[in-house]
């Protein structure tokens, strides 16, 4: 089991409690899209990919993204069992959807960034580490289920 | 840096494993999907349990390439530039995946080559296999 300090849970809890998750998701996933070209595989039912305005602009990459960040917020609630809440999501993400897993960690690097630049010098090396970790555990609980 | 000696051993090598390519590329695919199953999530579409056509024809493939890489060594980028294209704009497998195929064809090469799998020829595909990756993700942005 993961172990959180107060920092970590209050930091985490604090986060996401001021993210408006339809601006966020979708420019993480947005910025995914387009900082590494390769994940539009994922997405070839979403339209007009073609460049960084276009994508930046897809309304089905948008809702997509608000989809994804009502995702994270399920680990925002269950911090203590993040592996069970994620089980059935990892097998979806494997058997039904083929995603590579090395994926996950791009759109949580997108995040991070996304949340950065919302927070400015609020952000500290400290927030950012609790961020990170946070985002470390679902990486690694959405890729559990490949076998 | 490949010394010449390098680029002559690796041509040999290859040369013996053309005829073989179909039991070498799919030995090295195998091993990767067991090994590191996530790999699989690029080939939903194909049958790659062990001994397919699919598996035994995508190896044989793969082989092909590679040895034709070894014989235009010093051409690599413009010998690769379809097969680069072909990966940057339609495969676009995760450029992690790379290491873990090279790895794999490693291990395939250490299996069937024995002792003459030696420090030197290991290091001398390694830095190759390297290289061709790093071709085939040229263009991925």
């Amino acid at each position: 089991m993961v172990e959180w300090t107060e920092f970590e849970r209050s930091t985490i809890a604090d986060i996401f409690s001021k993210l408006n998750y339809d601006v966020a998701g979708s420019n993480a996933l947005a910025r995914c899209l387009v900082v590494y070209p390769w994940t539009q595989r994922y997405f070839g039912k979403f339209g007009n990919l073609y460049n960084a305005a276009a994508i930046m602009g897809n309304p089905m990459v948008a809702a997509h993204g608000t989809v994804v960040l009502h995702g994270l917020d399920k680990a925002v609630k269950n911090m203590d069992d993040i592996k069970a809440t994620y089980a059935e999501l990892s097998v979806l993400h494997s058997e039904k959807l083929h995603v590579d897993p090395d994926n996950f960690k791009l759109l949580a690097d997108c995040l991070t960034i996304v949340v950065a630049s919302q927070m400015g010098s609020a952000f500290t090396p400290q927030v950012q580490a609790a961020l990170q970790k946070f985002l470390a555990v679902v990486v690694s609980s959405l890729g559990r289920q490949y076998h | 840096m490949l010394s010449n000696y390098e680029k002559e051993l690796l041509v040999k090598i290859w040369d013996k494993m053309t005829p073989v390519a179909e039991d070498i590329g799919s030995e090295a695919l195998l091993r990767m999907f067991t090994t590191f199953p996530k790999t699989k999530t690029y080939f939903a579409h194909l049958d790659i349990s062990p001994r397919s056509e699919h598996l035994r024809s995508h190896g044989k493939k793969i082989v092909l390439a590679i040895a034709e890489g070894a014989r235009n060594i010093n051409n690599l980028a413009t010998t690769l530039a379809p097969l680069s294209r072909f990966h940057a704009y339609q495969l676009r497998i995760h450029p992690t995946n790379f290491k873990l195929l090279n790895h794999c064809m490693l291990v395939t090469l250490a299996c069937h080559m024995g002792d003459e799998f030696c420090p030197v020829a290991h290091a001398a595909m390694d830095k190759f296999l390297s290289a061709f990756s790093a071709v085939l993700s040229e263009k991925y942005r």
